[in-house]
């Protein structure tokens, strides 16, 4: 049974590797999500954002109070290590010296500086790989969807020249003209698509009149929109893709390669069941592929998507018309 | 090899010895001396090393005793050691130093020396501390300078070894110790060959050690103690030609000499000035100045002045002086002179006597005094005495530097006199606290310092508020040495960094004839000029002021830097002063942003950048008129209706003139007139709160929360509304216990420090919009007059009648006054609501003991101070002892209390007959339990004293001056931390075990708040404060658990953000609680590190995570067989590490140790589980009620009725 997959240039085993998030945090459990099988795990994002917020509130918080007063020149020791990205990348330094799976990071940048440095950055920390996790907050009502996606493909095509190792961008699912905007960032260089970015979900609390967040699992049924994203661009790209949300069992997987997946990320999947879940879910491939007489994932990798299913229109508006039926 | 330059300020040039020739180092903070303990600290915890490659032990301790005790241990136990202290700290340490002095311990302190506290503490330079110690057997070396600070430490620490005397080296608090300079730093192989190592082997061997056992520490008796002590006599007369030979070997080394007595002047000097400390060297300054001008005068600097070397003393005076005027910077009232005046007096004398004097005919000596608590001491008052001396009858024991229209000691002077030279450019800053201006300024005297051949200076000056705290940069460089020890009175560059204080400070009163004057003004550059008042016009025009604007705020906004414009203007500074050229300058700024901010993150530099490279664009030079066209004057300092004692004596301190105000202004005794601060309408808020009473629910959490009382709420008639303001706000009161009343909520706009803290525990939203609240921030200049006139006919508005309330809790009590308001401490304080909610409830009935600290430092530090009266004239009385001793003042004050309750009662027994019996019996069985039965109870003691009148006896008259004891007093201990759980501990405690009834209230900061956030014992579990800076290893004290452990104190640990209700209950409680009760109260603080509008969230987040658990542990429930505790939280519901994480104080250690924090994390939040269960298990147990079984009568608990 071949489950070995080329994600990003990088040779994996099989294409279950941990999606960003909470499981990386943790060095222990990093080490038992690799017994446990894993390929290749991505640790949670480093935000641009929280940084530098962090970093002013830190100079308004104690700076503001320093030489004001006789009897104090400041209220705190000085702090031993600048606020900064140095948590994150010593994080990823001790991950990656701890295990031999791959390690990538994922960055979610502001400012095309901090993209580019902080990309540097984590790269000289050890990085196997990059995710550039993109998302724009849709409501901005100056801002184009066309000025949007020229300023994604400039950063990643930024990127991609200050960088040698792979970069893929996670995206989020609510781009007007999808498979356009993939083409355009698989053309600025990008080694690999990740579809698609989960958000936190806001609810409103009616009594209180406050928004409140929250960022439940996911489940099977999160993965239909990502087949379809999938399925839109595999082989009219050059970049790997790997579908990230609602992969929790493997059929999941099976569908997912079938789409167009070289990688599936699993992130809700294991919160729930444990790292064990992932021998569980290579098991069920295994024992799906035998049953059905597959020897390889590659066989059947983007055989449902759009340039090879008879019915393409399947994909998009017809079964619009088909459920309504 | 050439020595390294440094720029320091005189604390860490003297730290920087000690720490390298110590092995031990004991610790306690006190201002000026805190720096050295810190910065020893930061080494340790970096793992510097001492000159033998090793890492000081360091340890805080509970108090200044403690750390004396500590290094006394040490040195007996062979090592060396050190430590750093000033002022009351110093006396803590006495009994000590006569033990390490008789025991002869090579041992070296070093002081930052302050003036002790008598009719008011002051934490300013002066040397009545270290005179204070000039019996104890200890050597005293005194600096002059930064550099001196550094170069006679090390002489201290090498002398030491070989006289086996100890040295107490000190400096002049602030003057040196906080005064930035650069000087020549001492290397480690300078410092390792003027230390003997053989010397400190002989220190080692002297030491105990169970391999050499020896006893030191006996008790002798009358036959031989006198011998014994006397025994030592030789080290002493051998101890200055030691000194002496040190100072020649450090010259040999380092280049810079030193003698135990330095004369300057003229060789054939007819009169010499005699002094010590850092007046010395203006009075250096001045000498040079009159020699060069053909004046035969000198000053003689004393070094070493005890021992007293008086032949070298007779050595050092030329043989031709006449007139000595020795000036002490101490008083000892009653004396027949001040300590230096009388041992010159007896040198002298003996010398005489002894025929050794060098002098043909004894010259004259005249005593004077200056300079007590930092008051400035300037060439012109030098020049003052050397022309009283020339005198046939000079003034003997003057005082210079004030005028004394009582006693008449003063000297006058003439100001215009000055010495300075035309190459020390000189430069003033006006800026805010916040705005940074100091720690810019320290830079760039920093960046002259090491960039330039130019000797640098620079003093701060600040003002006493701990928000809106206004600060004063005094620069100055020279092609010369800097002996100026005076503040900067002509500059040739003058910056006020904030536009508001052109309105309020004579910015140009010391701007030289033709100086720059820098402004930052929120104009355009063609309007700045129209929006100055008339007095600055007409100085700019009338001195030819070159006058500079920048809109900095605006340039700091757009890049996100907030108000922080201190990097604007220095690059604004460089440009126009010219010291360095503009790119060269500008790059050394930014070095300096990335050495300063760099620690804070990349972004912070990056922003900080960007402003420097964008100021100089928005820098406009602008013409000056020839003409005036002002609209308008300054106004008037105070209102024209504030009392005759404000107008005359508060407002000119306010207007920074404090200097001029003569002694008969003064009350003789420290007794200060109360409720001053309301007349300082310091205007400090960008923005102010405004009330929405449509969507108001009339909660009062916002003026509950205010640090300041500048939010209020009142319930009063409908009638009283005539007359309202156009804009003034109300509306009806929806609670049945004022049915009918109409409601306010008003904010005191000048008051206001824009904190946010009661916008965020607003609860009311407006529902079609819910970012708006029934209180929002609004910008405060549009607003400002109208609210004023609002906020003054509120003010009129009928109080609530007392008597009336049917219930007192957190809600109603804020219909209560306030008789706390507008204090100084920081914006959005935590700990201040607890003291105007105890001023509400209690006020008009209340004596305040308070400890040093934050809350003594803005509830009685001058200009005005917050304790104020209600309409009756009655308000809490209140006065602060020291820091140590505050329970046992406290404790005092019910002592007496309670003899004057005894002596009234019997008095009013004897009398009854006279009185009346049913006055009397009604006066002495009163129930004084609620409001109605005080207000009854003070209309019988009216009532008595009409009786009395007419009653002529002395028991009577006796009778008169006790009879407003009769109506219930409140006494309250108040206090920080660091006074409850470290240095007043054992006070505290003893207090405690007493059955007084004195309630006792912990502002709980978990740090030293006010001298800088050091640890204390309440600082929690993994938090980062000073000398714990990789986080407190060791979890809380809890000091209300061991409160709880004696079984009849009342005891409650209260946080208002989490329950307001229980607050205010715990306060109800512990006051009428007739025996000892504890309160502590969580107090969030700027040392906390977030931002305090959060302030209240955070309380809550601590409650909820069982880190802060709330409880009132009530003695009386006993006897109604209910447990005494009450639980008033449930089992932690929410994270530990969500409370931690939003502030820095433990973010810092998560970022450099996250292993350390994990570990501290993990048993953070096990602490908080086993305190719940811990507290829950004792909240279930009954105390059984068992009778004595002994026929005797039972021992009746000696709880006192008042």
């Amino acid at each position: 049974m071949d489950l070995t997959t080329t994600y990003l240039g990088m040779r994996l085993p099989h294409p279950l590797i941990v999606g960003a998030g909470p499981l990386g945090d943790e060095l222990d459990r990093v080490r038992v999500l690799e017994d446990a099988g894993a390929s290749l795990i991505v640790l949670r994002s480093l935000y641009e954002e929280e940084i530098t917020g962090e970093q002013m509130d830190a100079f308004f918080n104690y700076d503001s109070y320093s030489e004001s007063f006789a009897e104090a020149e400041n209220f705190a020791p000085e702090p031993e290590l600048a606020l900064g990205p140095d948590e994150y990348l010593e994080h990823l330094r001790k991950i990656k010296s701890a295990v031999r799976i791959p390690v990538m990071a994922s960055l979610n940048g502001v400012t095309p500086g901090g993209w580019l440095s902080f990309a540097r950055l984590i790269e000289q920390a050890g990085a196997d790989g990059l995710e550039l996790h993109m998302f724009h907050a849709a409501s901005d009502m100056a801002t184009s969807s066309a000025d949007v996606e020229r300023h994604f493909v400039e950063i990643v095509s930024e990127v991609k020249r200050s960088v040698r190792i792979p970069v893929a961008v996670k995206m989020a699912p609510l781009f007007t003209a999808f498979a356009h905007f993939a083409k355009q960032i698989d053309a600025a260089g990008a080694d690999g698509v990740v579809l698609f970015t989960r958000f936190s979900r806001a609810d409103i609390d009616v009594n209180e009149l406050e928004v409140v967040r929250s960022t439940p699992l996911s489940n099977s049924s999160d993965l239909l929109m990502r087949l379809r994203g999938a399925a839109a661009v595999s082989g009219r790209i050059k970049a790997s893709i790997a579908i990230t949300g609602g992969v929790h069992t493997g059929l999941d997987v099976i569908k997912a390669t079938m789409a167009g997946a070289h990688a599936t990320q699993m992130v809700s999947a294991l919160l729930r069941n444990g790292p064990n879940h992932l021998r569980r879910v290579r098991d069920e491939i295994e024992s799906w592929m035998v049953e059905h007489e597959w020897t390889s994932l590659s066989e059947m990798r983007g055989n449902m998507s759009l340039g090879k299913i008879a019915d393409p229109a399947a994909y998009e508006r017809a079964n619009f018309r088909m459920a309504l039926r | 090899m050439a020595s390294k330059r440094i720029t320091v300020d005189g604390n860490e040039a003297a730290a920087s010895v000690a720490y390298r020739a110590s092995e031990t180092i004991a610790i306690y903070p006190i201002t000026p001396s805190s720096p050295m303990a810190e910065v020893c600290d930061e080494w340790a915890s970096r793992k510097r090393p001492n000159l033998w490659g090793a890492i000081p032990e360091l340890a805080e301790m509970q108090s200044e005793a403690g750390a004396a005790g500590a290094v006394h241990g040490a040195l007996q136990a062979g090592a060396l050691s050190t430590t750093f202290t000033a002022s009351q700290g110093l006396l803590l340490m006495i009994p000590n130093m006569y033990k390490i002095a008789g025991e002869l311990t090579p041992f070296v302190m070093h002081v930052a020396a302050r003036t002790l506290a008598t009719h008011a503490l002051s934490i300013f330079g002066d040397h009545s501390d270290v005179m204070a110690c000039r019996q104890t057997g200890f050597a005293l070396l005194c600096s002059n300078s930064v550099q001196e600070a550094h170069d006679m430490a090390a002489v201290a620490h090498a002398a030491t070894l070989e006289t086996r005397i100890p040295f107490l080296h000190y400096f002049d608090g602030f003057r040196t110790s906080h005064e930035v300079a650069k000087i020549e730093e001492i290397s480690d192989d300078d410092l390792r060959a003027l230390i003997s190592e053989p010397l400190i082997h002989a220190h080692r061997a002297r030491g105990l050690t169970p391999d050499r056992p020896v006893l030191r520490g006996t008790a002798q008796n009358p036959d031989v103690f006198f011998q014994a002590r006397e025994a030592a006599n030789g080290f002493y007369d051998a101890c200055p030609a030691v000194v002496e030979r040190t100072m020649q070997a450090f010259a040999a080394r380092t280049g810079r000499r030193y003698g135990l007595f330095e004369y300057v002047g003229d060789p054939a000097a007819e009169r010499v000035i005699v002094l010590m400390g850092s007046g010395a060297e203006t009075v250096h300054e001045t000498v040079e100045y009159l020699t060069a001008r053909g004046e035969k005068v000198g000053v003689l600097k004393v070094r070493l002045y005890r021992p007293f070397a008086r032949s070298a003393f007779l050595a050092a005076l030329p043989k031709t002086v006449r007139t000595l005027a020795v000036l002490d910077r101490t008083k000892e009232p009653g004396a027949p002179g001040d300590p230096l005046y009388l041992d010159v007096t007896t040198a002298l004398a003996e010398a005489h006597a002894d025929g050794v004097s060098p002098f043909a005919v004894p010259p004259r000596i005249i005593a004077g005094r200056y300079g007590l608590s930092s008051k400035e001491f300037t060439p012109a008052m030098i020049k003052a005495i050397f022309d009283e001396i020339t005198q046939e009858k000079p003034k003997h024991h003057f005082t210079v530097g004030i005028v004394d229209d009582v006693t008449h000691t003063s000297l006058p002077w003439d100001p215009s006199f000055r010495t300075e030279s035309a190459d020390v450019s000189a430069s003033v800053f006006y800026g805010l606290g916040a705005d940074g201006t100091v720690g810019a300024n320290k830079n760039s005297i920093k960046i002259v310092g090491q960039e330039t051949e130019l000797a640098a200076q620079g003093y701060f000056v600040y003002d006493s508020k701990k928000s809106g705290a206004i600060t004063i940069s005094h620069l100055r460089t020279s092609t010369r040495p800097i002996r100026s020890a005076y503040l900067v009175d002509r500059a040739g560059f003058v910056a006020c960094h904030q536009f508001e204080f052109v309105d309020k400070i004579d910015v140009l009163e010391c701007a030289a004839p033709g100086a720059a004057f820098l402004l930052n003004a929120p104009f355009a550059a063609d309007q700045v000029w129209g929006h100055l008042p008339k007095e600055l016009q007409e100085q700019m025009i009338e001195r030819k002021v070159r006058f500079f604007a920048i809109d900095a705020y605006e340039l700091a906004k757009k890049a996100g830097m907030g108000t922080r414009i201190n990097t604007i203007m220095q690059t604004c500074f460089f440009a126009i002063a010219g010291i360095l050229p503009r790119d060269a300058a500008i790059t050394h700024i930014k070095k300096a942003i990335e050495k300063t901010y760099g620690k804070r993150g990349p972004e912070v530099v990056r922003r900080n950048c960007e402003v420097v490279d964008q100021a100089l664009a928005h820098l406009h030079e602008i013409p000056v008129p020839a003409a005036v066209s002002a609209t308008y004057r300054r106004p008037p300092i105070v209102s024209e209706r504030a009392p005759d004692f404000v107008q005359k004596v508060t407002a000119v301190m306010l207007a920074g003139k404090g200097d001029l105000l003569p002694v008969s202004a003064f009350p003789v005794d420290g007794t200060w007139p109360i409720g001053t601060a309301k007349w300082e309408k310091r205007s400090i808020a960008l923005e102010i709160p405004v009330w929405d009473a449509k969507i108001c629910i009339q909660c009062n959490q916002c003026a509950l929360v205010c640090p300041h009382a500048a939010i209020r709420a009142k319930v009063y008639d409908e009638s009283a509304l005539s007359g309202a303001p156009e804009t003034f706000k109300w509306t009806a009161y929806k609670s049945q216990d004022h049915k009918g009343k109409q409601y306010t909520i008003q904010v005191a706009p000048e008051d206001c420090t824009g904190c946010n803290l009661c916008v965020n525990v607003c609860p009311a939203k407006d529902r079609t919009n819910p970012k708006h609240k029934a209180i929002d921030m609004h910008p405060q200049p549009p607003l400002r007059d109208s609210e004023r006139v609002n906020y003054d006919f509120f003010l009129n508005l009928p109080e609530v009648n007392r008597t009336e309330m049917t219930r007192i809790d957190h809600k109603s009590s804020q219909f209560l006054e306030p008789l706390f308001e507008y204090s100084g401490a920081c914006a959005g304080c935590g700990e201040t609501p607890y003291l105007k909610m105890l001023t509400q409830l209690f006020g008009d009935r209340l004596l305040i003991a308070n400890a040093t600290g934050c809350s003594s430092i803005y509830g009685g530090n001058l200009p005005t101070t917050p304790y104020t009266t209600n309409r009756d004239g009655r308000g809490p009385a209140w006065s602060n002892s020291l820091f140590e001793d505050n329970a046992e003042f406290g404790f005092g004050f019910r002592m007496a209390l309670d003899a004057h309750v005894a002596a009234a009662r019997g008095l009013m027994q004897a009398l009854a007959p006279q009185i009346g019996d049913g006055l009397a019996a009604a006066l002495l069985d009163a129930d004084q339990a609620n409001e109605a039965g005080i207000a009854a109870q003070r209309d019988r003691v009216v009532a008595l004293r009409r009786q009395l009148a007419g009653i002529n006896t002395a028991e009577a008259r006796r009778l008169e001056t006790l009879a407003d004891y009769l109506v219930k007093k409140s006494v309250w201990l108040v206090g920080g931390d660091g006074w409850a759980y470290d240095i007043g501990y054992g006070g505290l405690d003893h207090v405690l075990a007493n059955q007084r009834d004195v309630n006792i209230l912990v502002m709980d900061t978990e740090v030293y708040s006010n001298t800088g956030g050091q640890q204390s014992k309440a600082t929690p579990l993994g938090a980062a404060a000073k000398f714990a800076a990789a986080g407190k290893p060791i979890g809380k004290k809890d000091l209300g658990l061991l409160a709880n452990m004696y079984g009849h104190v009342y005891v409650a640990k209260v946080a208002f953000g989490a329950k307001m209700a229980q607050t205010a209950q715990a306060f109800l409680e512990a006051e009428s609680y007739k025996g000892p009760s504890l309160i502590i109260a969580y107090s969030h603080c700027i040392a906390h590190g977030y931002d305090m509008a959060n302030g209240a969230s955070q309380q809550k987040l601590a409650v909820e995570s069982g880190v802060w658990p709330l409880y009132r542990f009530d003695p009386r429930r006993v006897a109604n067989g209910e447990p005494p505790l009450k639980l008033d939280y449930g089992p932690p519901k929410v994270k530990v590490a969500d409370y931690l994480r939003n502030e820095s104080r433990f973010r810092m250690i998560e970022r450099a140790d996250p292993a350390r924090y994990k570990a501290f994390l993990k048993e953070s939040q096990a602490a908080a589980e086993r305190r719940y269960s811990v507290y829950e298990q004792l909240a279930g147990i009954k105390v059984p009620i068992v009778q004595p079984k002994d026929e005797e009568e039972p021992a009746k608990p000696e709880l006192m009725e008042t």
